[in-house]
C-alpha cells in the first residue's frame, strides 16, 4: 500500500510471465531454457527480498494489500496481502526453487517445458501464499496440481503415470469438498474474503450463521474444508498418495513438493481452518490430536521400514509436517482451557512456523542428495545399493549429512530450533502427547542415521554398476551450498526468522479465547 | 441490440448461400458459412456491447403472426439469452473451422449446420411460445442429416435415436403448451401463446394442472438437455455426430433444452416446480454422478466426452430444479462455460485425433505418444480437460461454485453429492487425458512407424477455432462477471421471481 | 318457396366448367387429335382440364355465397374453401400426371379427374342428404375407375376391383343409415334434422344408423379398422390417382362428414370432455380416431414398400382428421381443413416425386429412392419437404395442421378428458411417425445412389407442380393464417 507497484501481483505473476515466455520460445536451446527459467525463478527471491525490506513486522495485519472488485456477482475480489506467515513462505519459495531448477540442470527431456511447467507451479504456490480471497486463493490452490501432474508424469520414474494420478485426484477430491465447504460458507454469509470471515469466525458470528442451516449442514461444512486441507499436508490417514508422488517425481519436482507444496496444507489449516473455525476446530481436536500423533509416529516407523530412499525420505516429511499440525492442534485443544500458558502457545505456533521454514530447506536438500546419489547409481536409489559413499564423494557425503542432520534437528542447525519450540509447546500445553511424539523423534534419529551408515559408510557397493562415484558437480555445488548455508544461518540465528512473525505469533496467541 | 433478430435470418440465408455455393465448390461454400457466422458472432457481440442489463424482456420485434389463434411472432432478449447467443456465435464459428476438411457434399453439410444455428437462435430470442417451439422444431431434423451423412461409427443408429428423442420430447413440450393454452383460453383469457400471457393464465390453474403441465413441459425440454435417464440418446448422438455437429450438439443444442426449462417451464408453473423440483434434482444428480462413472470406464474417447456432456449438464439441471437466484444464475454460466468447454473438447477428440490417427479406441491411443505427435492437439485438450474439470480459472468453476452455493441454500445433502460429481469428473477427465495423449511415455524416441508416417499437421483453421474457445472459457473464468452483471439481473424479473421464490428455505 | 334456378345455376357455375372441360378434352381428343401420339393428347387434355379447373376456381371465388336453392347446396366459407382446396389439388394431380407413365387414353384419364372433382365440389357443398349421397357417389365412382386406369398392370385392376367392393359396400351402409335418419325424422335437409333431432334425443333407432353412417365414412376415410383397402389401392392404383385418391378425395370426404356431424347430426353428438360424457357418435369417433392413429403409426413401421408406408401414414393422419372433426364442434372447421388441406398436399407432392422417379424404373421399395439426392437434388429436396411435413416440422404446413388441430383439441377439457388423452396420444405418436418418414429420408438424402441409378430429368410441367406444391406447404406453414383467414 505505500509503494505504487502491485509488488504482490509482480511476485506471483513474474513466473507465470517467464513460464509463457519459456512456452513461446519455440527455438530456444537447452541451456537458454534452464538459464532463463533459473533466472526467472530467482525473481521471486530478489523480490522477497526488496518485499521484506520494506515489511513491517510489528504489524500483524496483512501489508502490501492489493484489493479491487473482480467478480460483483459473487463479491469476489482481487486481494492480494502478505503477513509475517506469508512473507516466510515467500521466501521459503523463492530459496526452493531456484535451487529446485538448478538440481534438475541435467533434466534432457524437453528442459524447456520443464521449466515452464515450474515457473508455472513456483507461480501458483506463491498465490496461494499471498491470496486472501477464497476464489482466487482456491484458483492458485488448484492449478498447483496440474503442473506438478505433469512433471511427475512427463517426467517422472517408471511408476510415474499411476502415482501422479493418485496425486492429483485425491488433491481434488479433498478439494471438492472444501469447495462444497465454501459454497456453503458462502451461501451463508456473502463473502469469501479470508480477513472477513477470520473475524466472522473469531467473534463467532460465522458459526451462528452455519448453524442457522441447522442439522448437520455446520459439521459438514468443517469436515469438508478439513479434508481438503488435510489431504495436501497430508494428516494421518490421508497421506498414502504422498509417498508414491514423491518418490516418482523427477528430484526437482519432489524437492518443490516437499520444499513448498506441503506447506500450502499447513497454511491452508493455519490461515483458513482455525481463524474461521476456532470453536469447531478445538471440539475435534481430540481426535485430530491423535491422527496428527499417528503422522508423526507412524510416518517415522513406515520411514524406517523403507528401502527406497526417496520413499523413507518421503515418510519422514509426513512425520515433519505432522509436527506442525501436532502444535496446531495442542493450541487449539488448550483454546479457552482456565490457565492456559500463553507462553507455551506462542511457542508451539512459532515452532510451527519455523518448522515450516526448515523442513522446506532440509526435506529438499536430502531430496537433491538422493537425486545425486541416483544419477550416479543410474535411477536405482535402494538403501542396499550404496556403500562407501564418503570415501569416494567426501564433500557430497559432508553436505548431505549437513542436511539429514538438519533434518534430524541437531541442535546448531535450523531442524532443531523449530522441533525443540514445538515440542517445548506441545509440553506446555498436552504433555502425554508430547510424550507419544517422542517416539516419532527416536525413530527419526533411528532411520536417518541408518541412511548414512548404510549409504556414506560400509563397503562400496555401487561400483560395479556405474564405476566411480563422481563427487557434486559445480551446479550441483551450486545448488547444496546456499541450502547448507541457510541451514547454519537459520540454526544459529533463528531470530532472523521469528523476527518476521513473533508480533503475529503473539496477537494470535492472545486471542486464544473461544467465540 | 435491435440488430439480434438477424442472427436468425442471416444463419437461414447464409443457408440458403451455402447449398447455392456447395454447387459451385466446396471451398466457396465453407467461406460462405463462415463469413456468415462470423457475421452472426458479429452482430451478437455488437448488441452485447450495448446491451443495458435489466429485469425482463427487451422486446426486439412483436408482430401478429397468426391472429386467429393470438400467436405473435415475437422476439425479445435478457441477459440469459444474450449470454447463449453469443454462446452460439461462437460455437457456430469454431463449429465451421473445425469443419473445414469437409469436401463430400459441402454446400448441404453447411446449409444443415446454418439452418441449425438459425433455428437455435431463434429458440433464444423467442418471447412466445409458439414461436419458440417452432424454433426448436426446426433446429431437431438438420441434425438427422448432419449425423446420417457426415457421422462415424453407427451413425445412422445414432442419428435416428437422437432425433426421434429429441422430437419425443418436443411432442411433450407441445402438449404442456397445448394443454395450458387451452386452459387458459377455459379460464376466460384471451388465447395467446405469449410467455408472459401464459404464466399470467396459469396463476388461475388449478394446482394438479399446473403439475400436469410443468411435468410434461419441463420433462419434454429436459430429454434435450440430458436428464437422466433420458439422457442415452446423447453419448450414442455424439460419437456418431460429425465433429462440429457433435460440438454444437454438445454444446448448444443440449442448451436449448435447459434454456426451454428455465424460460418456459418454470416461469409458468412454479407451482409444478416446487413439487417436482426434489424428483428433477435428484435425477440430475444420479445423471452426474451415474455419467460420469460411466465415463471413467469407456473405452472410447469419444463416448467419455459423451458421457462427460451429460454429467456436466446435470449441474445445469440441478442448478435449475434448485431454482434459487443464485443457483440459476450459475446454471446459466454453466450452460455458456459447458457449450464452449465440450465443443473445445469434441474438437481435439473428432477433429484433431480421430481424422489423423482414424482411432478413438483409448487402448490404441495409448500406443501413441500423441503428446509428442501432437503437441498442439496435447495442449488443447490438456486445457480443455482442465476447463471440464471445473478448475479454477476456467468458465466451469465460477458456474460450479455458483451452482454449489445456491444448491447449499435449498439443500445440503444435494450440494454434497453434487460435490462427488466435481470429484468423479476430475478422476474420469484426468483419466482420459492422460491415457489419451500421455499414454506412451517413452521420452526417447519415436516409434520407428510413428516417425515415418508423420501426422497431418494441424491446420490453421483448427488453430483459430480452438484459440477462439479457449480465449471464450478463460475470459469467463476469470471474468464471470461479463456474464453474471446480465444473467443476474434478468433473474429479477416478475416471471422468474414467481419461479425462484419456492428456493430459499 | 319458388326454387331459385338461377341462384342454383350460379352456384354450380364451377361444376359446369369442370363438366364443359372435360367434354371438350374427350371431343377434342376423338375428334381432332385421334392420330396424334399418346404424349401430346395427354399434354392437350391436361391442359384443357388445368384451364377448366382455373376457371372452377375463379368461379367459386367470386360465384355467390350462403345457402343456395332452399339450403340444399351451402356454400359458406368451409364450402369455399374446400372447393378451392379441392380444385387447388387437383391442378397438382393433374401436374403429377404430366410426370407420369402415359395412361393408354390420356382424355379419359383427364376427364373422370374432372368428374371426380366434381364429385368433389358438390359434396363440399351439400346440406342435404340425397346430393351428398350422390355427389359422393359420383365421386367414389370416378376414383375406382382411375384406381384400374392402368389396364397392363393386374396390379391396377387388383385395386380398383378390392377399392370398388369396399366402396360398395360402404354405399350401402351410408344409404342404410340415411334412409333410418329420415325415417327418424321425415327430412332429408340437415337443419330439419337437426331440429327434429334436438327434440327427439338418442334414440336405438338412431344408434343404429349412426353406427352406419359412422362405418361407412370409415370405409371412405381408411380409417381404422376399416381401412383394408388403402394400402392395396396405394400400392396398385397408377400414381396420379393414388395421388389424387389420397388427397382432395380426403379433404372433401371430410368436409362432407363434418357438416353431416356438426350441423346435422349435433343433437347426438355426446361428450368427450369427461370420461363419463354423454353417449353419443363423439366416442365412437374418438374410437376410430385412436384407433386409426396407433394402427396407422405402428403399422407405417414395418413398411418396406413406400407407397404402402403412405397408405398407413394415410389412415394416421385419418385418426388425426377425425380428431379435429370432433373438435370442430368447439373451435369450428378450420383446424381439421387446414390439416387436410396441407395433408393433401403434401400427399400430392410425395407421390408425384414417385411418379417422377418411376419414369426411369420402378419405384415401390423404399430402397428403390437411394441416392435420391445424387440423382436429382431436386427431388430429394422437395421429397423431404413433403415428408417433413407430412411428420409435421415446422416451418412447414403439416405442423401447423397438427398444432391447431390438437390445440382445438385440447380446449375439450384439457389432459383432463378423453379428447385430451386422444390428443396427447396423437402427439406422442407423431413423434413416432418421424422415424417412418425419416426411414424414407435417409434411402433419398443419405443413402447411396445403387450402382445402375441414373440421373433423374425432371420433366418441366412436373417441376412446377412439385416446387409449387412444396412452396405452398412453406408458405402455408409461414404464414397459415393465409389460408385461415378463408373462414
Amino acid at each position: 500500500m505505500n509503494s505504487s507497484l502491485p509488488l504482490l501481483s509482480l511476485l506471483v505473476f513474474t513466473p507465470w510471465a517467464g513460464a509463457a515466455v519459456l512456452a513461446l520460445l519455440c527455438g530456444a536451446s537447452a541451456t537458454m531454457s534452464r538459464v532463463l527459467a533459473l533466472v526467472f525463478s530467482l525473481s521471486t527471491l530478489a523480490l522477497g527480498l526488496v518485499v521484506l525490506r520494506a515489511f513491517d513486522p510489528a504489524r500483524t495485519t496483512p501489508q502490501f494489500v492489493e484489493h479491487h472488485d473482480w467478480i460483483t456477482a459473487l463479491n469476489v475480489h482481487y486481494y492480494l496481502g502478505l503477513d509475517g506467515m506469508s512473507l516466510l513462505l515467500v521466501l521459503l519459495t523463492g530459496i526452493v526453487t531456484p535451487v529446485a531448477l538448478l538440481a534438475s540442470w541435467r533434466v534432457d527431456h524437453c528442459p524447456r517445458m520443464f521449466g515452464a511447467l515450474f515457473l508455472l507451479l513456483q507461480g501458483a504456490a506463491l498465490g496461494v501464499f499471498l491470496a486472501l480471497d477464497f476464489f482466487h486463493w482456491f484458483l492458485f490452490w488448484e492449478l498447483s496440481l496440474v503442473p506438478a501432474y505433469f512433471l511427475i508424469k512427463l517426467w517422472g520414474g517408471p511408476g510415474a503415470t499411476r502415482a501422479a494420478y493418485q496425486f492429483v485426484v485425491y488433491t481434488i477430491g479433498g478439494s471438492a469438498f472444501m469447495l462444497l465447504g465454501f459454497a456453503a460458507i458462502f451461501a451463508a454469509t456473502g463473502t469469501l474474503d479470508f480477513t472477513q470471515l477470520a473475524q466472522l469466525g473469531a467473534d463467532g458470528t460465522l458459526a451462528q450463521k452455519l448453524t442457522a442451516l441447522g442439522g448437520w449442514g455446520p459439521r459438514a461444512i468443517f469436515l469438508g474444508v478439513l479434508l481438503g486441507l488435510a489431504v495436501k499436508v497430508p494428516l494421518f490417514p490421508f497421506h498414502t498418495w504422498l509417498p508414491p508422488a514423491y518418490a516418482e517425481a523427477p528430484t526437482g519436482a519432489s524437492m518443490f513438493l516437499t520444499g513448498v507444496m506441503s506447506k500450502m496444507g499447513v497454511y491452508g489449516f493455519l490461515r483458513i481452518l482455525w481463524p474461521l473455525f476456532p470453536a469447531q476446530l478445538h471440539a475435534a481436536t481430540p481426535c485430530l490430536l491423535w491422527l496428527a500423533l499417528g503422522g508423526v509416529v507412524l510416518g517415522a516407523f513406515a520411514a524406517m521400514k523403507q528401502t527406497d530412499l526417496k520413499r523413507m525420505v518421503a515418510y519422514s516429511s509426513i512425520n515433519h509436517l505432522s509436527y506442525c499440525l501436532l502444535a496446531l492442534f495442542a493450541v487449539s485443544s488448550a483454546t479457552g482451557r482456565p490457565g492456559l500458558s500463553s507462553e507455551a502457545a506462542t511457542a508451539a505456533l512459532s515452532g510451527t512456523l519455523l518448522q515450516m521454514f526448515n523442513h522446506g530447506l532440509s526435506a529438499a536438500a536430502l531430496f537433491f542428495c538422493i537425486g545425486i546419489l541416483e544419477s550416479r547409481a543410474g535411477g536405482r536409489r535402494g538403501l542396499d545399493d550404496f556403500g562407501g559413499v564418503r570415501t569416494a564423494a567426501p564433500i557430497f557425503a559432508g553436505l548431505c549429512g549437513i542436511a539429514m542432520f538438519s533434518s534430524l534437528g541437531l541442535p546448531g542447525l535450523n531442524g532443531f530450533v523449530g522441533e525443540f519450540l514445538i515440542f517445548r509447546g506441545v509440553f506446555g500445553l498436552d504433555p502425554s502427547a508430547a510424550a507419544v511424539a517422542c517416539l516419532g523423534l527416536f525413530a527419526t534419529a533411528f532411520f536417518l542415521l541408518t541412511f548414512w551408515q548404510r549409504v556414506f559408510h560400509g563397503p562400496s557397493r555401487q561400483g560395479g554398476t556405474t564405476g566411480e562415484f563422481r563427487d557434486v558437480s559445480g551446479v550441483e555445488l551450486a545448488a547444496l551450498v546456499p541450502l547448507v548455508v541457510l541451514m547454519f544461518v537459520f540454526g544459529v540465528l533463528p531470530h532472523l526468522l521469528t523476527g518476521l512473525f513473533n508480533p503475529l505469533i503473539t496477537s494470535w496467541a492472545g486471542h486464544l479465547v473461544l467465540p | 441490440m435491435n440488430a439480434l433478430p438477424c442472427t436468425i435470418y442471416l444463419s437461414f440465408v447464409g443457408a440458403l448461400l451455402a447449398l447455392a455455393a456447395g454447387m459451385r465448390s466446396a471451398a466457396t461454400a465453407r467461406v460462405v458459412a463462415l463469413l456468415t457466422a462470423l457475421t452472426g458472432f458479429g452482430v451478437a457481440l455488437s448488441a452485447a456491447a450495448h446491451f443495458v442489463p435489466g429485469p425482463g424482456l427487451q422486446n426486439l420485434i412483436n408482430l401478429p403472426w397468426i391472429p386467429d389463434l393470438g400467436i405473435r411472432y415475437h422476439l425479445a432478449a435478457d441477459g440469459i439469452s444474450l449470454t447463449l447467443i453469443l454462446l452460439t456465435g461462437i460455437a457456430a464459428v469454431a463449429g465451421i473451422l473445425f469443419s473445414w476438411n469437409i469436401e463430400e457434399r459441402a454446400g448441404e453439410f453447411f446449409a444443415l449446420f446454418l439452418t441449425l444455428i438459425g433455428g437455435v437462435y431463434g429458440v433464444f430470442l423467442s418471447a412466445d411460445a409458439f414461436t419458440l417451439f417452432v424454433f426448436y422444431e426446426i433446429a431437431i431434423v438438420p441434425k438427422y442429416f448432419l449425423i446420417a451423412n457426415w457421422g462415424s461409427t453407427n451413425r445412422e443408429y445414432g442419428a435416428m435415436k437422437l432425433v426421434l428423442y429429441s422430437f419425443a420430447g418436443s411432442a411433450l413440450v407441445l402438449a404442456g403448451l397445448l394443454w395450458a393454452y387451452a386452459a387458459g383460453v377455459a379460464h376466460g383469457f384471451a388465447p395467446s401463446f405469449a410467455l408472459h400471457d401464459l404464466a399470467t393464465a396459469a396463476t388461475h390453474f388449478t394446482r394438479g394442472e399446473q403439475l400436469g403441465m410443468f411435468a410434461l413441459v419441463f420433462l419434454g425440454f429436459a430429454v434435450l438437455a440430458g436428464l437422466f435417464p433420458f439422457h442415452t440418446w446423447a453419448p450414442t448422438g455424439h460419437v456418431a455426430a460429425p465433429t462440429a455437429a457433435s460440438m454444437l450438439l454438445a454444446g448448444v443444442v443440449m442448451k436449448l433444452g435447459a434454456y426451454g426449462c428455465l424460460r418456459v417451464a418454470m416461469p409458468l408453473f412454479p407451482v409444478g416446480l416446487e413439487y417436482w423440483q426434489p424428483v428433477i434434482a435428484w435425477l440430475a444428480i444420479i445423471g452426474i454422478i451415474y455419467a460420469g462413472l460411466v465415463a471413467l470406464v469407456q473405452d472410447d474417447f469419444k463416448f467419455v466426452i459423451g458421457y462427460s456432456s451429460v454429467s456436466h449438464m446435470g449441474f445445469v439441471l440441478l442448478g435449475l430444479a434448485v431454482a434459487n437466484a443464485q443457483a440459476v444464475s450459475g446454471a446459466v454460466l454453466q450452460m455458456f462455460s459447458h457449450g464452449v468447454i465440450a465443443g473445445l473438447l469434441f474438437a481435439v477428440v473428432g477433429r484433431m485425433v480421430y481424422e489423423r490417427t482414424h482411432t478413438r479406441k483409448l487402448a490404441d491411443l495409448r500406443a501413441l505418444p500423441l503428446h509428442r505427435l501432437m503437441p498442439f492437439a496435447a495442449l488443447t485438450f490438456v486445457l480443455a480437460g482442465l476447463a471440464s474439470m471445473g478448475l479454477p480459472g476456467f468458465s466451469g468453476f465460477p458456474a460450479e461454485l455458483t451452482i454449489l452455493i445456491g444448491t447449499w441454500k435449498t439443500s445440503p445433502l444435494w450440494a454434497t453429492f453434487a460435490a462427488v460429481g466435481v470429484l468423479v469428473a476430475a478422476a474420469f477427465t484426468l483419466r482420459v487425458i492422460q491415457v489419451s495423449f500421455f499414454g506412451s511415455s517413452d521420452r526417447t524416441s519415436l516409434p520407428a512407424d510413428a516417425a515415418a508416417h508423420p501426422l497431418p499437421p494441424i491446420t490453421w483453421a483448427e488453430r483459430a477455432g480452438a484459440m477462439l474457445l479457449i480465449a471464450a472459457t478463460v475470459y469467463v473464468g476469470l471474468k464471470p462477471d461479463v456474464l453474471l452483471q446480465w444473467i443476474n439481473p434478468a433473474l429479477q424479473s416478475p416471471l422468474f421471481q414467481a419461479a425462484l421464490r419456492g428456493g430459499t428455505p | 318457396m319458388s326454387p331459385d334456378y338461377t341462384g342454383l345455376f350460379q352456384a354450380l357455375r364451377p361444376e359446369t366448367s369442370l363438366l364443359f372441360g372435360a367434354l371438350v378434352a374427350l371431343g377434342l381428343d376423338l375428334s381432332l387429335f385421334r392420330r396424334h401420339t399418346s404424349g401430346e393428347r395427354l399434354n392437350l387434355a391436361l391442359w384443357i382440364g388445368a384451364l377448366a379447373v382455373l376457371a372452377a376456381g375463379a368461379h367459386v371465388w367470386f360465384g355467390p355465397h350462403g345457402p343456395i336453392f332452399g339450403g340444399v347446396l351451402i356454400l359458406d366459407p368451409l364450402a369455399v374453401a374446400t372447393r378451392l382446396g379441392v380444385l387447388a389439388l387437383t391442378l397438382l394431380t393433374l401436374g403429377v400426371a404430366t410426370a407420369a407413365r402415359t395412361p393408354r387414353n390420356p382424355a379419359e384419364y383427364v376427364a373422370i379427374i374432372l368428374f371426380a372433382t366434381t364429385g368433389f365440389m358438390l359434396m363440399a357443398a351439400a346440406q342435404q342428404l340425397l346430393l351428398a349421397f350422390l355427389a359422393l357417389e359420383l365421386a367414389s365412382l370416378s376414383l375406382y375407375v382411375l384406381a384400374g386406369f392402368d389396364k397392363t398392370r393386374p396390379e391396377s385392376a387388383e385395386a380398383a376391383l378390392k377399392y370398388f367392393l369396399f366402396g360398395g359396400m360402404a354405399a350401402a351402409f351410408l344409404l342404410f343409415g340415411f334412409s333410418l335418419i329420415y325415417g327418424l325424422t321425415g327430412s332429408i335437409e340437415l337443419l330439419e334434422i337437426a331440429r327434429q333431432l334436438t327434440l327427439q334425443g338418442l334414440s336405438p333407432l338412431l344408434v343404429v344408423a349412426l353406427v352406419m353412417v359412422l362405418v361407412a365414412f370409415g370405409f371412405k376415410a381408411a380409417a381404422a379398422p376399416f381401412h383394408l383397402w388403402a394400402p392395396d389401392v396405394y400400392e396398385g392404383a397408377p400414381t396420379p390417382s393414388a395421388a389424387f385418391i389420397a388427397s382432395a378425395s380426403k379433404l372433401a370426404g371430410f368436409t362432407l362428414f363434418a357438416r353431416l356431424l356438426w350441423p346435422g347430426l349435433r343433437a347426438a353428438a355426446g361428450n368427450v370432455s369427461t370420461l363419463h360424457g354423454a353417449p353419443g357418435w363423439l366416442p365412437a369417433v374418438a374410437v376410430i380416431s385412436a384407433v386409426s392413429l396407433l394402427l396407422g403409426n405402428f403399422a407405417a413401421l414395418a413398411q418396406t414398400n413406400v407407397r404402402r408406408l403412405l397408405a398407413y401414414s394415410a389412415i394416421a393422419h385419418a385418426g388425426a382428421l377425425l380428431l379435429g372433426v370432433i373438435a370442430a364442434g368447439r373451435s369450428g372447421p378450420a383446424p381439421f381443413f387446414f390439416y387436410a388441406a396441407t395433408y393433401g398436399l403434401a400427399t400430392v407432392g410425395a407421390f408425384g416425386v414417385l411418379a417422377v422417379v418411376e419414369r426411369t424404373g420402378s419405384c415401390q421399395k423404399i430402397t428403390d429412392l437411394a441416392g435420391l439426392h445424387r440423382r436429382s437434388p431436386l427431388l430429394a429436396g422437395c421429397l423431404a419437404i413433403f415428408m417433413l411435413s407430412l411428420a409435421g416440422i415446422p416451418p412447414l404446413a403439416g405442423f401447423f395442421g397438427k398444432f391447431t388441430v390438437f390445440a382445438a383439441a385440447l380446449q375439450l377439457g384439457g389432459l383432463a378428458g378423453p379428447a385430451g388423452w386422444l390428443a396427447f396420444l396423437a402427439i406422442a405418436l407423431s413423434a413416432l411417425a418421424l422415424y417412418y418418414y425419416l426411414i424414407v429420408l435417409k434411402q433419398a438424402l443419405v443413402a447411396p445412389p445403387t450402382a445402375n441409378a441414373s440421373r433423374i430429368v425432371v420433366p418441366t410441367l412436373a417441376r412446377f407442380t412439385l416446387m409449387a406444391a412444396a412452396g405452398l406447404i412453406v408458405l402455408f406453414g409461414v404464414a397459415p393464417s393465409l389460408l385461415l383467414d378463408l373462414f
